[in-house]
This record gives C-alpha cells, sequence and structure tokens, in this order.
C-alpha cells in the first residue's frame, strides 16, 4: 500500500512492522515524531511493545542495553545533542554486542544552539561499532529500518539508521508500507544466542582484564583485546551480510539494488560526486544540468559509512579523473570524515595502478545553511575544470 | 590455544571464584588474622563472622578460623576496618619473602 506520510512516520511505521518489543526515548526535535507516533500505536492497541518513557538519551540507551540483554528487540531514536548524550551508552551496545536499532534524525550540534539539519552528529559517532546507514528518501528510511534488524541480529551489532532532519523528517512524500507478512517472512522473531535468564544469574561486561582469564568452567576465556578485535573482525565481514540482506530484502519486496553505494549516471563519467543522505539526491539534478552542458559528471551515495565499503567504493572510482566529496559534517582541524575516509581507500586500492582520482571536498549545509541547488551546479561545474583549494572549500558561506 | 572458540562474543562472567581475574595480584597491603583477638576462634563457636559478611570479593570463609583467599583477596582491608576485636590487620605485602606471598 501506497501512502504519503512524513519521514518520522515511516521510521515508525518500519519499526512497528519489525515487532520491536522495547521503545525506549526521550524526545528530541526534529526526531519527536518518530517516538510519538510510535508512543500512539502501542497506546491504541497497534502496536504490542512496552514504551518506556526515560529522563534523558542516556537512560533511553540504557533501557535499550538491558531490554536488548534479555531477548527483547529494542528501538530508540535521537538527534544532535540527544545523540552526544548517549555516548558511552554507545560504545557499550556496540562493546556488549547488542543488536539495537536506533534512528537517527541527523542535526546540527550546539554549541552555537541550532535545530537545523547536518551530519556533525551522526559522524561524530564514526569510531563507536556501530554500522551506519544513510538514507535518501522515506522509501530507505522505512526499508533501511527492516533491513538493520535483520542485520544488526545476524552480525550482533547495533545499528544506525541515519536520515536528514526537516528535509526527510518532516517532509511528505509517497512510499510503499509492505505487508505484515512480507516483513516477518523477512525478519523471523529475535533468537539471540544469549539472553539473560533469573535461573543462570551472570554479570556481563564487567570489569575486564588486558590478558585472558580462566573462567568458572575452567575454559580460557577472553580478555578485552579479543572481545574488542572480535568486534572489528566481524564488522568488517558484517559488509558480506549486508550484501546477503540486500538480496532477501529484493527477493521478497522487489526493490533494492547495490548495497553499499547508490550510483547515478557514474557509468561513463569522469568525475563523480559523493556524498551521504539526501544531498546526493539534489546534486542528481546538477548532474543532470551539466550533463546537457556535456559534462561527464555523475553522484554516488553511500549507503553504508560504518562498516566502509571500502573495495566497493574503490571499484566504482576506478579510473575517474576526479572525486567531488560534499559533506554536511567536518572533522574540525582538518577536512570532511568521508574524504578522509574515501582517500584512505582509493590509496590502499589503486595505489601504483595509476589510477587514482583527484579528491576534492566541499562542506555545505552546516546548521542547516541552505544548499542552493545552483551553487552545487557551479561548484562540481568549476571542480571538473580545475583544483579549486586543498582545504576543503565550504559552500554557501557568506564570511 | 587462543580464545577463537570460546563460546561468548563479550565478557561474561558467572558466580565462582576468580571469574574477574587472579585479582590478588592487585594487592598491595595483606589483611593477617590474629587468632587470639578473633571471636570464633577464641570461643570456638560460629560467632561474629563480620568479615565473611562484610568482605566485597567474598574471599574470607565463615569457618574457624575464618580463611582469607589470597588468590584473589585485593586487599581493600574492609575486613581490617570492620573487625569489632581488631583481629584482622593490614601489613605491607613487602614484609613478605617471596616463599610466604604464597602462604597464607
Amino acid at each position: 500500500m501506497y501512502i504519503i506520510e512524513s519521514g518520522n512516520v515511516a521510521a515508525a511505521l518500519g519499526v512497528r512492522l519489525c515487532r520491536a518489543n522495547v521503545i525506549a526515548a526521550y524526545p528530541i526535535t526534529p526526531q519527536t515524531p518518530v517516538t510519538e507516533r510510535l508512543s500512539e500505536y502501542i497506546e491504541e492497541g497497534s502496536m504490542k511493545a512496552e514504551y518506556v518513557p526515560v529522563e534523558s538519551e542516556h537512560s533511553a540507551l540504557a533501557v535499550c542495553i538491558a531490554a536488548s540483554s534479555t531477548g527483547a528487540r529494542t528501538f530508540t531514536a535521537t538527534s544532535a545533542n540527544g545523540l552526544l548524550y548517549m555516548h558511552e551508552q554507545i560504545h557499550w551496545a556496540a562493546g556488549a554486542r547488542l543488536p539495537l536499532v536506533m534512528c537517527v534524525v541527523n542535526r546540527a550540534v550546539g554549541a552555537p544552539w541550532n535545530i537545523w539539519n547536518d551530519h556533525q552528529d551522526s559522524i561524530s559517532q564514526r569510531d563507536t561499532g556501530w554500522i551506519q546507514m544513510y538514507c535518501c528518501d522515506h522509501q530507505q528510511i522505512l526499508d533501511s529500518v527492516i533491513k538493520a534488524y535483520w542485520l544488526a541480529e545476524k552480525v550482533s551489532a547495533p545499528i544506525m539508521v541515519c536520515y536528514d532532519g526537516f528535509i526527510l523528517s518532516h517532509t511528505y512524500m509517497p512510499f510503499e508500507v509492505p505487508q505484515q507478512e512480507k516483513v516477518d517472512a523477512f525478519l523471523p522473531p529475535f533468537r539471540p544466542d544469549y539472553a539473560l535468564n533469573p535461573e543462570e544469574p551472570a554479570s556481563l561486561n564487567t570489569v575486564t582484564l588486558p590478558d585472558v582469564r580462566i573462567d568458572v568452567h575452567g575454559e580460557l576465556a577472553h580478555g578485552y583485546m579479543e572481545i574488542r578485535y572480535l568486534l572489528q573482525e566481524e564488522l568488517r565481514t558484517s559488509l558480506a551480510v549486508a550484501a546477503e540482506a540486500e538480496k532477501r530484502f529484493a527477493e521478497i519486496f522487489g526493490r533494492g539494488g547495490d548495497p553499499y553505494i547508490e550510483p547515478y549516471r557514474c557509468d561513463d563519467a569522469d568525475h563523480i560526486a559523493v556524498g551521504l543522505g539526501s544531498l546526493t539526491y539534489q546534486l542528481r539534478v546538477s548532474v543532470d544540468a551539466l550533463r546537457k552542458e556535456g559534462i561527464k559528471v555523475g553522484v554516488m551515495g553511500i549507503r553504508f559509512y560504518r562498516p566502509f565499503p571500502d573495495a566497493a567504493i574503490a571499484n566504482a572510482l576506478k579510473g575517474k579523473k576526479g572525486v567531488i566529496v560534499f559533506e554536511k559534517a567536518l572533522s574540525y582541524g582538518y577536512e570532511g570524515a568521508l574524504a578522509s575516509d574515501l582517500k584512505s581507500a582509493l590509496y590502499e586500492h589503486l595505489a601504483g595502478t595509476g589510477h587514482l582520482p583527484l579528491v576534492q571536498n566541499f562542506i555545505a549545509g552546516i546548521g542547516g545553511r541552505e544548499i542552493r541547488t545552483d551553487d552545487l551546479t557551479q561548484t562540481l561545474r568549476a571542480a571538473t575544470q580545475s583544483r579549486i583549494a586543498k582545504e576543503p572549500t565550504w559552500i554557501g558561506l557568506k564570511l | 590455544m587462543g580464545t577463537r572458540n570460546y563460546r561468548r562474543k563479550t565478557s561474561h562472567s558467572e558466580n565462582g571464584p576468580g571469574d574477574g581475574g587472579r585479582t590478588g595480584s592487585w594487592r598491595v597491603e595483606r589483611p593477617v588474622l590474629n587468632k587470639s583477638l578473633c571471636i570464633p576462634c577464641k570461643r570456638n563457636t560460629e560467632a561474629c563472622f563480620i568479615c565473611w559478611l562484610f568482605c566485597p570479593d567474598v574471599v574470607i570463609s565463615r569457618t574457624i578460623p575464618p580463611k582469607i583467599d589470597l588468590e584473589y583477596c585485593k586487599g581493600c582491608g574492609i575486613c581490617a576496618e570492620e573487625c569489632p576485636t581488631r583481629a584482622i590487620t593490614m601489613v605491607d605485602e613487602a614484609q613478605f619473602t617471596e616463599e610466604d606471598k604464597d602462604k597464607e
């Protein structure tokens, strides 16, 4: 069934279809309508779940961690400073290998206080051990939530489903709401390898020494380093599992594509614009305009930021003249984190082949500054002609 | 042999001695019991056991005399602090010879 609704409602519908058992959240703009809608579903009886209202985002994630440890399928959502307030628990959830799903409705972080969209919140959580997916439209939000639960539970890692605040969260567009039977066929009930059981008391993730130890059964148990290595190892292998998720999803729902990247007019392009989220769909308008001028340019959205699909990205950019990275976030003191990661992937896979493209970095839409499509087109046109600057260049800056 | 085939991916402690590791190595002061002051020792009856009750690592036995498992005792000194007859004193580990280290 197709409906016209907001991106936040698309997320809430996805969570209901996934039959989440426990939802804990604290309201923050522009995330609020997601959890508001979920609380309404529970109140009206259309969703069977426990809604735990809490006094902070830190507690929201703590509730999800505890609930997930007992084998419940959990959900939370947040934005900006709410996400930052969770930060300690975000690391914890990954180290504890809990398959939480959280929507991050991307918003600028303070100071100064700002409620509008950029990506600084989720990008700053890059190194926590969570999988990060970025969405470009409402259909992707709903579909990503469903895929995220399957993937998270398969690889025992938490997932952030990130989508742009206001631009996607509060705008309305048509999208398909899949049938419950199809979602049930795709996503079986959560059956964790281990769940807390009062009959067999245990302490999870208590102080773990630098070295390995003999446990009470006489078996050699991991030290901290082994546990952290396994997190890294399984996040890397989760890239292959994400491809399996995409394939299964396409079989059941008839939608899907490349699991890692979303290329548009890239095949014969000399220059490729790269970005995360809805900005890459806006860039399609610029690409179309420049194509009419005869400039061979394409745009590629990256769907997974962590684990970073370095091989797929390098393969897609191999032999291109230039890569133009547009970002709504910055690793302050250097450049956009995506640009750094992308250069690292290109170097790893293409160094010495003579096919290393020039990478340029543009920062746009910080704190919700309007990104004019004309500005994107002009920037893209100029970047295909020459190297603009070594430092990241800010678009739309009025300084 | 490593931990590759260990059954869990995370840190998981079950009830039992030393599932947090051999924490006795953390100790800088050792609790030493003076049996002539200890109530259950003096009266040869199950009494007091305040040290057993208060030990946060459950390394003191509820026996006559109370035995302290130095494999896991971190040397926090709570037993010495709580003992109503001052029968337990904390002694610098440097006072013990290498041979003494493993003995009570």
